[in-house]
C-alpha cells in the first residue's frame, strides 16, 4: 500500500534534527509540527505550497542576513562585524551605484555618487578589505550586482583563494538577475542577449567549480519595488527564473544541474495575507513547471527556496518611528509564508541609509518574531485557511495568465519571450501601469498611508539622527583607486585586457577564467567593464511614459 | 499657456517609479511633460530644457547625489543664459533643504507629497518665473 501524504511527510519529518527548543505555546499546550487532513498538502512533498521543509523552522530558523553597504570597504567591513556581533549569520553586500554600473570610482559620470547608496569597489583590493577577518567558511555571502555580476564573482574569487579558501568552498549567492534590470531596477550597461551570455558563463562556472554558490537570485523584489503588483512580481519573476533554466538548458547544462542553484528574492509588502498567498503560490508554481514543462528529476529543482526583504516603498518619512511596525508585520509575512532568509528594513530608509542605530533594531525585530511569538513552532499555520487557500489559488491563476502571455511573445521560449517583452518595453509598461493606478488611489484617499495622507499629528516632530554620507568618502575611494592604478604591473594589465577582449570576441569562450586572472593583477571594474563594453555595446532604454 | 515640464534623472540613479508616476500626474493635471530617460548629464538635461523650452526642469533623485548634481543642472542652465527653474523630487533629507535652495533649486519634493502638492508648486514656480 503507498504510504498516505501524512506518513510520507512524517518519514521526512522524523529524519530532520530539530532545534534545542519547546515546541509548545507560552502557556503549555503542546503543538504539532504542522496541522492539516492525513491527505492533504504537507510542507517538504512536491508541490511544495506549504514549506520547502518538512520540518521548517523548528529545524532550523531562517537566516537573518542583512543588506549592508556604504563608503569604502574598510567602512563596510566594520559594519559587517557589527553584523555577526549582534548575531546576524549571513552578508549581504549593496554596492554603490558606480560599482553596479561597472565604473571605477574616479569616472566622470561617478561623481557624487561614490559609497553612498552602498560600498564602492573597483578592484582586488578593495575587495580584499571588504571581507578582512571574515570567515569565509563559515559565512555566506551575497553579493547584489547584476551587470557586473561576473566581474564581483571573479574579484571574490580572486581575494578567497589569496586567503587560502578554494572556489569549491565558497558558499554565497550572485544576485545575478540581469533580466529584472531591464524590466524594473535599471541598472543595465550592456545589451540584453550579450548580458545573457555573461550569466550563462556564470552559470556554467560555478556548476563545475563552486558547488556551493547559487549562481542567480531570481529577485522579484525590485519589480514590486518599481511598482508592479504581487501577482505580476510573481509571475515575470517566476518567468525570469524559466528563461535562465532555458538559457542554461541551451548551453547544454540540464535543468538538474542550474534549478538547485537558482535561489529566489521577493518582496513582503504591507498587504499581509496577500504576500503569504504568493510566497505559497511561488513555491506550487516552481514545483510544477520545473516537473512538466522542464522535466527535472530532482527535488532540489522543484523546491524554491527564497530570501525576503520588506518593502522599502512601504516606509514613510513622515514619522519614521512607525515603520518599525510596518517592517514587523511584513517580516511576520515572510516567516508565515516559509521564507528562508530575511532582510528587515530600517526605519529611517525613506531618509538615508540606515544608521547603526535603525539597522540592529531592524535585526532585533526578526529576533523578537523568531523567539518571542512562538509562530516557529508549526509550519505553515495559515494552510488551511479557506481566505489563504483561495489567495493562493488566485495568485498561482493570475501568474499562469502571465506566464501564457511572455511565452506568447517568444513563440513558446520563456527565455525569448522576456526578452522580447524587455525589447518591447511591455515589462516596463505593465509596471509603470500599475505603480500608477496604486499612486492615484492614494492621491484620492481611497488608501490610507498613516502620517501621509491620514494620521499627521507628529510629522513635525524633530528629525531622527541619519547616517550622512560625506563626499569625503568619495576622495577617499579615488585616492584609493590611485594608489592601485600607481602600484600595479601595467604589463600584465594590458595583457590580462587583451585575454578577455580576446576571449569576448568568441561567444562560445566561457569569461570567467579571464575576468578572475584580470583581478589577479589588479585590473579595476571599469577596465574589465569597459574592454567588455567595446565588444558587446550599450544597451539605452528608450523612454516612454 | 500650458506649462512644459521637463521630467529628468541625472547621473546613475535608475530608481523610474517616481518620474514616471508624476509624468503622469502632472499629464492629468493638464501640463505637457517630456522624459529625458535615464543616465542623463547636468549638460544634456541643460541643453534638452532650452530646445524643449520648457518652464521648468524637474529632477527625480533618491541616490543621495542630488547636492552633488542638482546644483550642477542649475549652474549648466544658467552657463546657456537659460533661467528655467529647476525643482527636485525623490529622498531629500531635511538637512538638506538649505543647501538645496541656497543652490538655486526653486522645490523640492520628500517622499509622499501628493499630485496637489507637485501641481500647486510647480503652477507658483512657473508664474514667479514668468512674471
Amino acid at each position: 500500500m503507498t504510504p498516505s501524504a501524512y506518513e510520507r511527510w512524517l518519514a521526512l519529518y522524523e529524519a530532520s534534527a530539530t532545534r534545542d527548543a519547546a515546541f509548545s505555546t507560552m502557556s503549555g499546550v503542546p503543538l504539532d509540527p504542522v496541522y492539516g487532513p492525513d491527505d492533504g498538502e504537507f510542507p517538504g512533498l512536491f508541490p511544495y505550497t506549504r514549506g520547502v521543509h518538512a520540518s521548517m523552522y523548528r529545524s532550523r530558523l531562517w537566516t537573518m542576513r542583512m543588506f549592508a553597504g556604504f563608503g569604502t570597504a574598510v567602512d563596510t567591513n566594520q559594519r559587517f562585524k557589527e553584523i555577526i556581533a549582534a548575531g546576524g549569520q549571513g552578508l549581504s553586500t549593496a554596492f554603490d551605484m558606480p560599482t553596479l554600473l561597472g565604473l571605477d570610482s574616479d569616472d566622470p559620470m561617478a561623481l557624487g555618487e561614490v559609497g553612498r547608496c552602498g560600498v564602492a569597489i573597483d578592484s582586488l583590493s578593495d575587495m580584499r578589505d571588504l571581507f578582512a577577518d571574515i570567515d569565509l567558511f563559515t559565512v555566506t555571502t551575497s553579493m547584489t550586482i547584476n551587470s557586473p555580476a561576473a566581474v564581483m564573482l571573479a574579484l571574490f574569487v580572486a581575494q578567497a583563494e589569496e586567503k587560502g579558501v578554494a572556489r569549491a568552498q565558497l558558499g554565497g549567492t550572485l544576485q545575478n538577475d540581469i533580466l529584472k534590470e531591464y524590466q524594473a531596477q535599471k541598472e543595465f550597461v550592456f545589451p540584453p542577449r550579450q548580458s545573457m551570455r555573461l550569466v550563462r558563463d556564470t552559470i556554467a562556472f560555478t556548476a563545475a567549480e563552486m558547488p556551493k554558490w547559487n549562481s542567480i537570485s531570481v529577485s522579484g523584489y525590485h519589480i514590486r519595488e518599481a511598482g508592479s503588483t504581487a501577482a505580476e512580481e510573481l509571475a515575470f519573476t517566476l518567468a525570469n527564473g524559466f528563461a535562465y533554466v532555458e538559457l542554461a538548458r541551451d548551453a547544454g547544462l540540464g535543468v538538474d544541474e542550474v534549478a538547485p542553484r537558482l535561489s529566489f528574492f521577493f518582496n513582503a509588502h504591507i498587504d499581509f495575507f496577500e504576500e503569504i498567498a504568493k510566497y505559497r503560490a511561488a513555491r506550487r508554481l516552481w514545483a510544477t513547471w520545473m516537473k512538466d514543462h522542464y522535466g527535472a528529476k530532482s527535488e532540489l529543482s522543484w523546491k524554491l527556496r527564497f530570501h525576503t526583504q520588506t518593502a522599502g516603498v512601504s516606509l514613510t518619512a513622515q514619522q519614521p518611528e512607525v515603520n518599525i511596525a510596518r517592517t514587523a508585520i511584513e517580516a511576520l509575512a515572510g516567516v508565515l509564508g516559509g521564507t528562508q532568509s530575511l532582510h528587515t528594513n530600517s526605519m529611517d530608509e525613506a531618509l538615508a541609509l540606515p544608521s547603526e542605530k535603525a539597522a540592529r533594531i531592524a535585526l532585533r525585530t526578526q529576533q523578537v518574531i523568531a523567539h518571542e511569538t512562538n509562530v516557529v513552532n508549526v509550519a505553515d499555520p495559515l494552510g488551511g485557511s479557506w481566505f489563504v487557500e483561495e489567495l493562493t489559488d488566485e495568485m498561482a491563476r493570475q501568474a499562469e495568465a502571465i506566464f501564457a502571455e511572455i511565452a506568447g511573445m517568444g513563440a513558446g521560449s520563456m527565455l525569448e519571450g522576456c526578452i522580447k517583452g524587455i525589447e518591447e518595453n511591455w515589462f516596463q509598461g505593465r509596471i509603470a501601469e500599475s505603480a500608477y493606478n496604486l499612486e492615484r488611489s492614494f492621491n484620492t484617499g481611497q488608501r490610507i498611508v498613516v502620517g501621509v495622507n491620514d494620521f499627521t499629528e507628529g510629522n513635525d516632530d524633530a528629525d531622527l539622527e541619519i547616517l550622512r554620507i560625506t563626499n569625503e568618502d568619495e576622495r577617499k575611494q579615488v585616492a584609493r583607486l590611485h594608489d592601485v592604478r600607481r602600484g600595479r604591473d601595467e604589463s600584465k594589465v594590458l595583457v590580462a585586457l587583451e585575454d578577455l577582449t580576446k576571449d569576448a570576441l568568441d561567444p562560445e569562450v566561457n569569461l570567467m577564467p579571464a575576468l578572475i586572472n584580470a583581478s589577479r593583477v589588479s585590473v579595476t571594474v571599469g577596465e574589465m567593464m569597459g574592454a567588455m563594453e567595446k565588444v558587446f555595446g550599450r544597451h539605452i532604454e528608450v523612454p516612454t511614459l | 499657456m500650458t506649462i512644459r515640464v521637463l521630467v529628468a534623472k541625472v547621473g546613475l540613479d535608475g530608481h523610474d517609479r517616481g518620474i514616471k508616476v508624476v509624468a503622469r500626474l502632472l499629464r492629468d493635471a493638464g501640463m505637457e511633460v517630456v522624459y529625458t530617460g535615464l543616465f542623463q548629464t547636468p549638460e544634456t538635461v541643460a541643453i534638452a530644457a532650452i530646445q524643449e523650452d520648457v518652464d521648468v526642469v524637474g529632477l527625480s533623485m533618491l541616490s543621495g547625489a542630488h547636492l552633488t548634481l542638482a546644483p550642477m543642472v542649475v549652474d549648466a542652465l544658467r552657463a546657456k543664459g537659460s533661467d528655467i527653474p529647476v525643482i527636485v523630487g525623490g529622498i531629500v533629507p531635511n538637512n538638506d533643504l538649505e543647501d538645496m535652495r541656497a543652490a538655486g533649486i526653486a522645490a523640492v519634493f520628500g517622499p509622499g507629497a501628493s499630485a496637489e502638492e507637485m501641481v500647486a508648486s510647480i503652477n507658483e514656480v512657473v508664474s514667479r518665473a514668468r512674471a
